[in-house]
């Protein structure tokens, strides 16, 4: 998984400088190796760069890409704090990408805060240090009768105050204090840390101003569309080229023939190969490129992959499920023995087809390739690898590659792959020019790198005190090669493992065209849905209310093997327990047709337990009346108005998979083309979300997956409560729900 | 085609194609980014602009149909009383996530508002349910509307000059 693979890298750079900055002042570029991370306590190396200016500015660089993960805010409030400066004196800048000044400049997998929650704070403690030295050398006293507030040192027998504006250029020639051994603020002392602390660029987008990557402008710049096959890994073979050419305020059209097939993205792989083949229209505005792509005639060899559909991979599964797994995951005592003597036992099969992200910023990215050297503008969630791609597929040396990162219109995981930023480089070198290459929405939904479609063959056994004793799980996926394919893998300590005497999980895997990869939660927004179920329907089995079922499921409180330092069976039953209280579960009588459904999982980390209460009208249309999330991401809330709003946004973000989305593949292509086949979830849908944090003594994690994967499980088995009817695929069918 | 456009109160005067839609005109011609492309057809709601002060999907209005017509977009929506209190309210909330689809929120909650001063929560979703938000910042979309209403409303009901 992706925080596994980054935190492998080993640390490149050790350094700490602090140099007299252009125009007076300070500049701090930290390298902070060999600080224990909160996930796996493997070292992590992170770079800031502060600057502290004459006139008291103290702007922090933003290193991480913006998503709307808040990160922008969140990075310079740890420098800030323990720099003990007002929020008020600190300007967040974008950092572009600089790879022999900052590391892990990617945003995924939550990871953002528990790779620098440590490591920033240290940064912005060492730099107050060395100005309380500045102060108590200027004035010849003890550097213990110095104390920080609001950006100033004072001297408490004197009376004296300088401002950290004043002291700096100063505290830019002292030696830098040990980073592992500066003091740190009691959290009870904090005056940023958990205090709601409003997005830096919000004044600029409620006013228009210019941030996204689709925003930028290059003097000279030209607009290109492409044009890719509809098939996966199909070829262009010839088009009307000098048809196109004559249009209005065309520049150039061509060919990218010799374009390699997107090559198959095994688990854990976080870049793909290569450039799609296509036609490439470029033209003196983007509504011109545009205009004259509905013109364009095109031959393709579609390959191989033609032939497939969502409906074929369905008749496929189906056939597979009852048979033995390939591939053997994990065999505990004997699941088919236990099955037999099993008081009551339960056989389901699961499935949820392919989503794709759509994030409403549509893939874009401007580049400007002279020579051997390129520059682009890029949304990219991971703008490392996209320049690695770009250089290696137009053979320039990476160090020639600037990539300058823009706010990003949404990321779910998509701009984590690059193929539009590889595409923009490669039109503009052929047409000697800058350009932006914006793609439509049905690029954007039928070029996806999509969660995988899934199928989950079922048996359960419990015994007559409602013990699960017996599981038997064959999953049906995409892989090659007895790997699976990207995003589509089952890890073997997945819960229950561990806690059910008798298990088994095995997998099968098929053969694909389909691009898959990371969306928001990765594996876990499927998987969740049906473990959680499948756990919930054994509960009912047993006769056992559902929650106090799973707290029973979990046993004991301690460590299990699982991602990061392992799952804590402990931290899973404490956010079950809140969300009964807050939920008033278990205490509250609900109209007919209603019910409460709950469901709890791991994921990046973090701890969620959801509950939440529907009502089903006789036509089976499902409302959302309310969601009560407890979650337990560690001891601080580093922005709470910003972890609110990410918690409840992930939550009706499952709510969208569940309700309303699916990819479908007919003929190797896309069917759905745009937002009336593949919908987001929409304001009348959004129902409230009330977000409890659960402070534990753990360090800080991130936020931005964790409370998704319950949410879809736990709305299924509040659909289960109210009518009987279990939803074992997705999206939610109404016609299965309607009443009689 | 020539087109002078009267834009925020501000003549632009633009050559493009007469099929051109105002959304590419505005972000490229114009160089007023703030209107966002989302989908092109009308089902999103980025793109959303006021002509004479109606919310209109500006991805399917063409130049040539714009005439004299006062177009308001995001960049100039601030100048208008409603559209003030709802910047103060969204920046009070702290709505957005990405912030990609805010600008058309913010677009067509300013001709909500401005026909309707205390819309119903079912009013709200009637005009807002056309404007997708992919990180899903409805429930602070919805309060901040609301806020913005109340302010909007209590600024009326005010003594003059107090
Ligand atoms: S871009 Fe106009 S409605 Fe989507
Ligand atoms: S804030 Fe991201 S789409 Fe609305």
């Amino acid at each position: 998984m992706l925080q596994e693979t980054v935190m492998r890298q080993p640390s490149r750079r050790t350094f700490l400088k602090v140099s007299a900055a252009a125009g007076g002042g300070m500049l701090i570029s930290f390298s902070l190796p060999g600080i224990a991370d909160a996930a796996g306590g493997k070292s992590a190396t992170l770079n800031a760069y502060v600057r502290i200016a004459p006139d008291d500015i103290v702007t922090i660089m933003a290193k991480n890409p913006e998503i709307g993960q808040g990160v922008k805010t969140m990075l310079p409030m740890l420098i800030a704090e323990e720099l003990d400066v007002d929020w008020s004196q600190v300007r967040s800048k974008q950092a572009d990408l600089d790879t022999d000044l900052y590391e892990g400049q990617f945003a995924g997998g939550s990871m953002a805060t528990p790779l620098n929650w440590e490591p920033m704070r240290r940064v912005g403690a060492a730099t107050r240090q060395m100005l309380v030295t500045a102060a108590a050398k200027t004035w010849k006293v003890s550097e213990s009768e110095c104390e920080t507030a609001s950006g100033q040192v004072h001297h408490k027998p004197s009376g004296r105050t300088l401002t950290y504006g004043a002291l700096a250029s100063a505290a830019a020639k002292l030696p830098v204090p040990d980073l592992n051994s500066v003091k740190l603020k009691d959290p009870k002392d904090f005056k940023i840390i958990g205090h709601s602390t409003r997005g830096v660029d919000v004044p600029a987008i409620v006013t228009g101003k210019p941030l996204f990557g689709i925003d930028t402008d290059v003097p000279g710049m030209l607009y290109a569309v492409f044009q890719k096959c509809p098939v996966f890994g199909g070829r262009v073979v010839s088009a009307n080229l000098e048809v196109i050419k004559k249009l209005p305020g065309v520049k150039h059209a061509f060919l990218v023939g010799a374009g390699e097939k997107l090559s198959f993205m095994a688990e854990g792989a976080m870049q793909q190969n290569g450039l799609s083949s296509g036609v490439a229209i470029v033209a003196d505005s983007w509504w011109r490129a545009d205009k004259a792509r509905r013109k364009l005639e095109v031959k393709w060899d579609e390959g191989p992959t033609a032939q497939q559909s969502s409906e074929g991979f369905a008749k496929q599964a189906a056939a597979l499920g009852p048979k033995t797994p390939a591939k053997i995951l994990r065999n505990d005592g004997d699941a088919a023995g236990a099955l037999k003597t099993a008081a009551h036992v339960v056989e389901a099969a699961y499935s949820y087809p392919f989503i794709a992200h759509a994030t409403l910023e549509p893939m874009n990215c401007t580049a400007h390739v002279q020579g051997d050297k390129a520059e682009l503008w890029a949304p990219s969630q991971n703008p490392e690898s996209g320049r690695k791609l770009v250089a290696q597929t137009l053979g320039l040396d990476e160090k020639n590659v600037l990539v300058h990162m823009t706010r990003i219109g949404g990321g779910f995981g998509r701009r984590l792959m690059n193929d539009y930023m590889v595409e923009a480089a490669y039109i503009s070198k052929v047409a000697g020019a800058p350009v932006k290459l914006v793609w439509d929405r049905t690029d954007d939904i039928q070029h996806d790198f999509y969660r995988p479609a899934g199928w989950h063959f079922f048996k359960g056994g419990v015994d007559a005190d409602g013990r699960v004793v017996a599981w038997q799980q064959h999953f049906v996926t995409f892989g090659s090669n007895g790997k699976f394919a990207s995003s589509a893998g089952l890890d073997p300590r997945a819960f229950p493992a561990g806690r059910v005497p008798n298990l088994s999980y095995g997998a099968t895997m098929m053969e694909s065209g389909v691009p898959t990869g990371p969306l928001r939660a990765p594996g876990d927004n499927a998987l969740a849905f049906v473990f959680q179920s499948f756990i919930d329907e054994l509960a009912h089995a047993a006769g056992k209310d559902p929650l106090q079922f799973q707290i029973d499921l979990l046993g004991k409180s301690e460590m299990l093997p699982g991602n990061g330092a392992g799952f804590n069976t402990g931290r899973v039953r404490g956010v079950l327990e809140k969300v009964r209280e807050i939920s008033g579960w278990g205490k509250r009588r609900l109209p007919a047709r209603s019910g409460l459904g709950v469901a709890v999982y791991y994921s990046h980390l973090g701890y969620t337990a959801e509950v939440v209460e529907v009502a089903v009208a006789a036509n089976g249309f499902v409302q959302i009346n309310k969601v009560w999330v407890a979650c337990d991401v560690g001891s601080q809330i580093i922005n709470p108005i910003a972890a609110e709003n990410m918690a409840q946004g992930a939550v009706l973000d499952g709510f969208g998979a569940a309700l309303n989305q699916k990819i479908t593949i007919r003929n190797g292509r896309v069917v759905e083309e745009n937002f009336d086949g593949f919908e987001p979830l929409r304001l009348s849908q959004a129902a409230p979300v009330e977000v409890h944090f659960v402070k534990t003594d753990n360090s800080p994690t991130g936020l931005g997956e964790p409370p998704l994967p319950p949410a879809i499980p736990a709305l299924c088995n509040a659909i289960f409560a109210a009518t009987g009817r279990r939803i074992r695929s997705l999206p939610i069918d109404p016609a299965l729900l309607k009443a009689g | 085609m020539q087109y002078t456009l009267n834009i925020n109160g501000k003549k632009h005067t633009v050559d493009v194609d007469a099929d051109t839609p105002l959304l590419w005109v505005l972000r490229d011609a114009a160089d007023l980014k703030g209107t966002k492309f989302g989908c092109g057809i009308g089902l999103c709601g980025a793109c959303t602009v006021h002509v004479d002060g109606e919310a209109v999907h500006s991805c399917r209005m063409r130049v040539s149909s714009v005439g004299e017509s006062a177009i308001t977009t995001i960049e100039g929506i601030g100048a208008t009383p409603v559209g003030a209190k709802l910047q103060k309210a969204w920046l009070e909330i702290d709505v957005p996530q990405c912030g990609y689809c805010q600008a058309g929120q913010i677009m067509t909650a300013a001709a909500l508002l401005a026909r309707n001063k205390a819309p119903t929560d079912a009013e709200i979703e009637g005009a807002m349910d056309g404007n997708l938000c992919r990180c899903a910042t409805y429930l602070r979309i919805r309060d901040a509307i609301k806020q913005a209403a109340r302010e909007t409303l209590g600024a009326a009901a005010a003594p003059k000059g107090a």
